[in-house]
């Protein structure tokens, strides 16, 4: 990632309309406040408000210099700050690991007799939970074959199938100024509609999958259509509407879940038949892996978002409308027509992330079937930057922590909920800069001073 | 001085736009007491009767249970609303306006032609009146608590979306502390420091490091969830007796609990409810008649201007943020010790973000907020009462009805609502 | 109270906004603190107000170093400011809004003494005539009447010395005149005044003395007895002249006409009433009058961007009531926005983008819904020269440039394709001389190659530069269209709403 986005106006607006600089400021601390989206041109600079360190100054640098610039251009570089997030929230969630162990606890008891064995205890219980995350989410180098040494790793690919879709989508939203919080409701109606595509007809080989991957994207496009048609029309906050849809698409499939139809045959619980063998997306890697076509088909997503953003006039249309709408609107863009399409498409990109689960991993419909995915997907995009290759790595790497759970389980002894926790603190670090570098005592970027006070 | 008039202040009572908009509160009203005539008055089975009940034996006197003919009742009640709904639309036509029990008499009236509906001829299950009525004034305790806070935030210019969290937060450090201690009470003392914890948190994140306040809830409803969800799996497995059911008795209040209805609806509940009346009493006052009050709303509405006759806007949304953390930590109170409960994973489902809906549909005021908080309480109290005697309406669209209210709220369709106007944007020197 | 800055130097990052900067305020005088738009008044007084800090240099109130942490500071010291941008709270009453910050409180629970708070209100707004309702919601005001409340906020706190930012902006001649007035009444009841503007006639109509600022600095002090032609040099650093050259206009046949436009805002209050107006191609209509008489909202209908509620918009014969804003943008209609910031550019996006931002799905530079990136940047470089943008290049953002830079910007934009009419909001406002200079030239030459012009300013010497026509708003109405040649003083009566006629 390239850091040469340029943080606003100090300088400026107290140059031009002097008067800016007190009253406008809040206006103009609205647009460079938000994380996600904002002000985007020229591809992948990241655009967080307080990202703001310009590399090239207006400061002369002599030779003698150039060596500290370089140290100081690496020091301040977003990159190194989302290691160091990455870093600072696994040392937070191995605290809390040593908190909750038993033989710390223990060990602790007699601290005074034998301080060392607190340490050894401590080191222990995070050491094992951390290889055991290793283990399960990339490589298991105690395995004895190598297929199962990889194993780990497909199964993190298969995890991050679904987060791609789903962050793809709410990348797409962030990007043009819509905080889509329906991700969650968007998979379910995809992956409902996909699952009574896939159980309820019965087509040939190929058409049916197609038919099933059709039927998911109608599903979360339809659910995306309402929030979006209600704010062009009547200005309702999305947020607010996406997520009270989540609930309703939560209760809509508990209730569909109690109709003869939707109901197997065989079974006590509320789950629908298994999907036809012809609706399920192909293992690619033979049966013994999880890894499912979806996987590719999220991969080609992608660089379809990423096309669509960057080279497509709708995406230009989107970003516009994204950063500044008024003035899109002004320069004759429909900011209605923008806000319902992308409404429309980030709702078909959550309902594949549905196929993911109904026609992949789980081919049947359950009142669980969309985890929580569309909660992690925000998480994802954020990570990402809601560019689509920002994206895919932020999936990959949050499906690997949620595919580590069952050896975090078997292994270290503990829920995968730590999973949530590492997780969740990497964003917040990761939208905090300013606080990354004051943990690594990092030096502050030149133009950050004046914007943080 | 030449008074130059503002340029808004006559609107053109004849234009044919104007008119048009006025009509929609009547025009939806009417709609909805014909739906209502239709499907619970038509709807139901001649005949049928229906069965209420709404004393209890300890009463000062009892009523009996009494029958009332389904039907009848329904289309009886049917007509009072679309009698309303007609006076709606004679004092539009009239340039006036309605009074604030018009919509109330109005839901009373379509909820009594439901409930008839509903009731109809199953002879053995009586309507619980007064316990329904019960079960909205407790249910909407977390509501109320949550919305609460959302007003305490966003009034000074931050959005609470990590409510959720803070409940979270404040049921298992009730549980926890409650358990520990051996008693509910320190418990309940100890879920607003959980909350507040929260809400430094979101404090932290959103005015230090300007953080999108959105992004920070979100994020922070999972942070809560995955460290109690992981303390459940580990801590609380392991020693035993750290998650205990506890309970909080009823203090009932001399003389007031004795009245039917009025009695054990609100006057016959433990501590945390009483401390709901307080909380929402002081902050309506303190809110719209105090100095703390007037100067967290300056800095919610216009922050540069607080700033300049010398009021510290970001200190000022530090301490509202984790006032509100605090208060709907001590919500969160309601799902442990206050209900006699021990922790369990993720039990607030989603309780927050109804919160979140009831101080929109309240319009960021602690009385609005109340109102929507028990309205929304009702709900699910009558999803209960009629999944008791087997509705005709499946339990889910029930529950879902909250949700769906609040989309429509939001979609403006019950009037705009204006928010704090500097909410969401950092303050910036 | 004699107020004295010394050597204040203030920089944002690498710009010095303020380089030290010397400036002594005599109790019971008005000082006129002269410099164009940029030239950094406004920092200075935030400074002095506390709202920034300085980093160089010293505040001393009566020879006694006042070292103010925030406005709090400042106005304990017995200093007031009325911004430019009124620091109002809109859903205040004006009692609430003036006690704000000082608030008498009873009892424990801190509640608020409204009735003292109006009584104070009252109190002043007698004692200089200003009318003010105490309990009037600050909203529902119109903008002289918010002025006079931040003058009441500023002397219930005993101000002994007011600085007032810029405060003509918003008002006609005679409210003008008026406020003028106060200024001399409060100077001789011992108050002292620092008055910032660039308009010379109101500095030599009150100054006692005269500070100029240069891009930071102080370029000199000068007499009220100094000439306009005096003022102008020192204020711009050349020579300026007063006037636009512009040749006499060659009107053709009517391009636009307006019929009976109204528009209604979001709560169905009129904006604009039962306008009806032409405009021939190659003349320049100004239209006159106080801000949020409608001129905004009479562009933005013509436009499309706000909808009409009754009426019709034509040009060249073609009907545009009901069009898409697109269909109305490239049936020939460059549009200037009056906030070039908010509805003019996107901030985040590079030159390049901005240059494109209504015709990004034309050819050449976009093809089947395909952008094509190396045509918009070599179209971009060929503007940025032509309209001489001073930039690092076409990828920078447009939230870099200056204010004058943005506006060539947009310049450059709308007037990238044949025009049949141009529509300009303030297109001069914040800029400095240059920039004006060059903003003006432009304009005067899309009418002279024969499109209909319409332009909106608050700026009277700049409608009066200008027009050729000259149309004078009140109310959402046109009071009256008139000649350029007509005198100030009727102009000022007409933007008050009296006709020609009436007021000639």
């Amino acid at each position: 990632m390239s850091d040469d986005d340029k943080n606003p106006t100090t300088p400026d607006a107290s140059q031009d309309g002097e008067s800016s600089a007190s009253a406008d400021g809040t206006k103009k601390a609205a647009e460079s406040s938000v994380l996600v989206g904002g002000s985007d041109d020229g591809g992948d600079a990241p655009t967080s408000a307080v990202t703001g360190e310009s590399g090239e100054g207006g400061e002369p640098t002599t030779r003698s210099e150039d060596a500290r610039s370089m140290l100081r251009q690496i020091t301040e570089s977003s990159t190194l700050v989302v290691i160091l997030a990455i870093l600072a929230s696994l040392v937070i969630g191995g605290i809390l690991i040593i908190l909750a162990s038993e033989e710390v606890r223990t060990a602790a008891g007699y601290f005074f007799s034998r301080p060392a064995d607190t340490f050894s205890a401590m080191w222990d219980s995070v050491s094992s939970a951390y290889s055991a995350m290793w283990k399960g989410a990339f490589f298991n180098a105690d395995a004895d074959t190598f297929a199962a040494k990889v194993r780990p790793f497909i199964n993190t690919l298969t995890m991050a199938t679904p987060l791609i879709f789903a962050g793809l989508g709410l990348g797409i939203g962030f990007r043009a100024g819509l905080f889509n919080i329906g991700a969650q409701g968007q998979i379910i109606m995809g992956a409902t509609v996909g699952a009574m595509v896939g159980f309820m007809w019965h087509l040939p080989v190929g058409l049916h999958l197609l038919v099933a991957i059709l039927g998911c994207i109608l599903g979360g496009a339809m659910w995306g259509f309402i929030p979006g048609i209600l704010k062009a029309k009547t200005g309702a906050h999305e947020v607010i509407t996406t997520i009270m849809l989540n609930y309703i698409a939560l209760n809509l499939l508990a209730y569909l879940l109690t109709l003869d139809a939707f109901q197997r045959p065989d079974s006590d619980n509320p789950q629908t038949p298994i999907l036809d063998a012809n609706a399920q997306y192909p293992h690619v890697l033979g049966e013994s892996f999880p890894l499912h076509l979806g996987f590719f088909v999220a991969l080609l997503a992608a660089w379809g978002v990423w096309w669509l953003m960057e080279r497509s006039t709708l995406g230009f249309q989107f970003r516009a409308v994204g950063a500044n709408p008024s003035a899109s609107r002004t320069a004759g863009m429909s900011v209605s027509k923008s806000t319902v399409l992308v409404m429309v498409i980030a709702g078909g990109l959550a309902g594949l992330a549905g196929s993911a689960q109904v026609l992949g991993t789980q081919p049947s419909l359950t009142t669980g079937i969309a985890a929580s995915i569309g909660f992690d997907a925000i998480t994802v995009a954020l990570l990402g930057r809601s560019r689509p290759l920002g994206i895919v790595f932020a999936a990959i790497l949050f499906g690997g922590l949620k595919a580590s759970g069952p050896a975090l389980q078997v292994q270290a002894g503990l829920p995968i909920d730590i999973v949530l926790v590492v997780q969740s603190l990497i964003v917040l670090f990761i939208a905090a800069p300013p606080l990354v570098r004051f943990l690594f005592r990092l030096p502050t970027p030149k133009h950050e001073k004046e914007v943080t006070v | 001085m030449t008074a130059v008039a503002p340029a808004s202040t006559a609107p053109l009572e004849d234009d044919p736009v104007v008119a048009a908009k006025r009509w929609r509160t009547p025009i939806i009203l009417a709609v909805v007491a014909l739906l209502s005539l239709v499907v619970f008055g038509l709807g139901s089975v001649a005949g049928e009767i229906t069965s209420f009940s709404i004393s209890r034996s300890t009463d000062f006197f009892t009523v009996d249970t009494f029958d009332l003919p389904s039907r009848t009742t329904a289309i009886v009640a049917s007509l009072v609303a679309l009698a309303l709904a007609a006076y709606s639309a004679w004092t539009v036509s009239q340039s006036r306006k309605a009074g604030w029990w018009l919509p109330v008499v109005f839901g009373i009236s379509i909820m009594f032609a439901l409930l008839a509906w509903a009731g109809a001829g199953r002879g053995a299950t009586d309507i619980q009146i007064t316990g329904l009525l019960t079960g909205a004034v407790v249910l909407s305790v977390p509501l109320v608590f949550g919305a609460l806070s959302g007003v305490v935030c966003e009034r000074s210019g931050i959005i609470n979306i990590a409510i959720e969290g803070q409940l979270l937060a404040g049921a298992f450090l009730a549980a926890v502390v409650g358990s520990a201690t051996g008693n509910a009470y320190i418990g309940l003392v100890a879920a607003p420091i959980a909350g507040a914890l929260v809400g430094m948190l979101l404090a932290l994140f959103t005015v230090k490091y300007w953080v999108n306040q959105i992004v920070v809830g979100v994020v922070l409803n999972v942070l809560v969830i995955g460290v109690t969800n992981f303390l459940f799996g580990t801590l609380l497995r392991e020693s035993g007796n750290l998650n205990k059911n506890l309970g909080m008795a009823d203090l009932p209040i001399p003389v007031l609990s004795k009245i039917p209805i009025i009695g054990p609806v609100l006057f016959d509940h433990n501590l945390l409810v009483y401390l709901m009346y307080i909380v929402v009493a002081i902050l309506s006052v303190m809110l719209f008649k105090s100095r703390w009050g007037l100067r967290v709303r300056a800095v919610g509405e216009h922050p540069t201007a607080a700033d300049t006759v010398g009021i510290k806007v970001n200190r000022t949304r530090v301490r509202n943020t984790i006032l509100g953390g605090a208060i709907a930590g001590l919500g969160g109170a309601f799902f442990t010790v206050a209900s006699g409960l021990a922790f369990g994973k993720e039990m607030t489902a989603g309780t927050g973000f109804i919160a979140l809906a009831a101080m929109i549909l309240g319009r960021w005021r602690p009385m609005g907020a109340l109102g929507a908080a028990v309205l929304f309480g009702f709900a699910i109290a009558l999803k209960d009462q009629l999944g008791i005697i087997g509705s005709p309406i499946p339990s889910q669209f029930l529950a879902m009805l909250p949700y769906i209210a609040t989309i429509f709220a939001v979609a403006g369709l019950v009037g705009h609502a204006r928010p704090p106007a500097a909410e969401g944007i950092p303050y910036k020197k | 109270m004699r107020l004295e800055l010394r050597g204040v130097t203030k920089r944002f990052g690498d710009f010095t906004a303020n380089d030290k900067i010397d400036l002594i305020v005599e109790p019971g005088s008005v000082h006129a603190l002269l410099g164009e738009n940029g030239a950094g008044k406004s920092t200075l007084m935030n400074v002095l107000f506390g709202l920034y800090d300085a980093d160089e240099g010293e505040i001393l109130v009566d020879g006694e170093p006042a070292g103010f942490k925030g406005p709090g500071d400042a106005m304990a010291a017995g200093i007031g400011m009325v911004h430019q941008h009124f620091m109002l709270v809109h859903p205040f009453t004006v009692a609430e809004n003036v006690m704000l910050g000082h608030e008498e409180v009873r009892g424990p629970a801190k509640l608020l003494d409204l009735g003292n708070a109006r009584k104070r209100v009252k109190e002043i707004s007698d004692r200089f005539g200003f009318h003010v309702d105490p309990d009037a919601v600050v909203e529902d005001l119109s903008v002289g009447a918010q002025q006079r409340v931040e003058i009441i906020k500023a002397l219930s706190q005993r101000a002994e010395i007011l600085i007032l930012d810029e405060p003509t902006a918003v008002l006609t001649p005679q409210e003008t005149d008026e406020l003028l007035a106060i200024v001399k009444q409060l100077r001789d009841s011992g108050t002292a005044v620092v008055l910032i503007t660039h308009k010379l006639r109101e500095v030599q109509a009150v100054a006692d003395h005269i500070t100029v600022i240069r891009r930071g600095k102080v370029v000199g002090t000068a007499l009220p007895t100094a000439s306009q032609e005096e003022l102008a040099s020192l204020m711009v650093g050349r020579d300026v002249s007063m006037t636009v050259d512009k040749p006499e206009a060659k009107p053709g046949d009517v391009m636009l006409e307006v019929e009976s436009l109204t528009v209604l805002d979001e709560f169905d209050h009129p904006q604009l009433r039962n306008v009806s107006f032409n405009v021939r191609a190659g003349e320049i209509l100004a239209v006159a009058g106080v801000q949020g008489n409608g001129q905004t909202e009479l562009t933005e209908a013509i436009l499309g961007v706000v909808p009409t509620a009754a009426g019709t918009v034509k040009l060249d014969g073609e009907v545009l009531t009901g069009k898409k804003i697109k269909d109305t943008l490239m049936s020939g209609i460059g549009f200037v926005p009056e906030d070039r910031t908010e509805d003019g550019l996107v901030a985040g996006f590079s030159i390049a983008n901005n240059l494109i931002l209504d015709i990004y799905d034309q050819a050449p530079y976009s093809k089947g819904g395909v952008l094509r990136p190396s045509v918009v940047v070599s179209e971009a470089e060929k503007n940025v020269e032509q309209f001489d943008v001073r930039t690092t290049g076409v990828h920078a953002t447009a939230g870099s440039l200056s204010g004058g830079n943005q506006q060539k910007v947009v310049l450059a934009r709308e007037l990238s394709r044949p025009l049949k009419l141009l529509i300009a909001s303030q297109p001069t406002r914040g800029l400095d001389v240059g920039s004006i200079e060059f903003v003006h030239k432009r304009i005067v030459q899309e009418r002279d190659n024969g499109a209909a012009v319409i332009i909106v300013s608050s700026e009277l010497d700049e409608v009066v530069a200008l027009a050729d026509r000259i149309a004078v708003m009140y109310h959402g109405k046109i009071v009256d269209i008139v000649p350029p040649d007509t005198d100030r003083d009727t102009l000022g009566l007409m933007m008050a709403g009296a006709h020609e006629e009436d007021a000639a």
